[in-house]
């Protein structure tokens, strides 16, 4: 089970570089996909089964395809460096590594990798999820339907002819 | 159990290369792409919370972030299709005319 943890770690690692460091914005897609799978994989180690499941459905099914579709729909080809983009590189990179390391040594020291020891797994199964989404966050739960119905409007105002 | 300090440093990583892409990239595809694996290294991070707390409302706050990611995909990609149609391109530098 640990070993497993590991290898789909460097899998994400590698596949987010790939998403990261393609010009192409079809092979970034697909690469953002392997990503989703592999955190799937993790997830699942964590014992997050349904929230795994719900990766692999809503997120590598449902949205992936939706912006690989954008991709194809607009012909979307590959990018050209620009001056921005050079000035980004010189100025964003050092920077990157500077937080990368920071919020990496601030992970050290609140969490010594020493310490493995985990709370007793609580059921994460759908029977648990749900209770808790019923029972205690009712409030957010119907909020986020006015949310997806603000984002339905919203696409469909924007998908007139004329903006 | 894998040590919490590692599957911290798994998001931190997946993060910073989604603020790399973000930075870096010039499609606003691709730039759109970036957010979405910060959203999933956030994730990441909530999860092993909630596992090392042993108990679900991380997952909760996961499974909300999952919503919130759909719904902006939907606006975003609409966005972007009707900037491309307004525009012909779909670089960032030209989209500029908001700026000073």
């Amino acid at each position: 089970m640990v070993p497993l943890f590991y290898i789909f770690a460097v899998v994400a690692i590698l596949a987010g570089l790939s998403v990261v460091l393609q010009r192409t914005p079809v092979y970034s897609a697909l690469s953002l996909i392997v990503v989703l799978c592999a955190l799937a994989v993790v997830y699942l180690l964590l014992g997050a089964e349904f929230l795994a499941v719900v990766q692999v459905i809503v997120y590598a099914g449902a949205i992936m395809v939706l912006f690989v579709l954008v991709i194809m729909l607009l012909n979307a080809h590959r990018e050209e460096p620009t001056d921005r983009s050079r000035l980004a590189r010189i100025l964003g990179a050092p920077l990157l590594i500077v937080f990368l390391g920071e919020v990496l040594y601030a992970i050290w020291r609140q969490f010594p990798p020493e310490q493995t020891a985990a709370a007793p797994a609580a059921g994460a199964g759908p029977r648990a999820i749900g209770e808790l989404l019923f029972r205690n966050y009712v409030l957010p739960f119907e909020v986020t339907s006015i949310l997806i119905l603000v984002a339905v409007l919203g696409a469909v105002v924007l998908a007139k002819k004329q903006i | 159990m894998v040590p919490l300090a590692h599957i911290l440093a798994l998001s931190v990583i997946l993060f910073t290369l989604g603020v790399a892409g973000f930075i870096l990239r010039r499609n606003i595809i691709t730039i759109f792409m970036c957010i979405e694996l910060m959203l999933n290294a956030v994730n990441l991070a909530f999860i092993a919370f909630a596992r090392y707390l042993g108990n679900l409302d991380g997952q909760i706050f996961v499974f909300f972030v999952i919503v919130v990611a759909a719904a902006e995909a939907a606006v975003g990609l609409a966005i972007i299709i009707a900037v491309q149609r307004n525009r012909g391109s779909l670089s960032i530098d030209d989209m500029n005319s908001m700026k000073l």
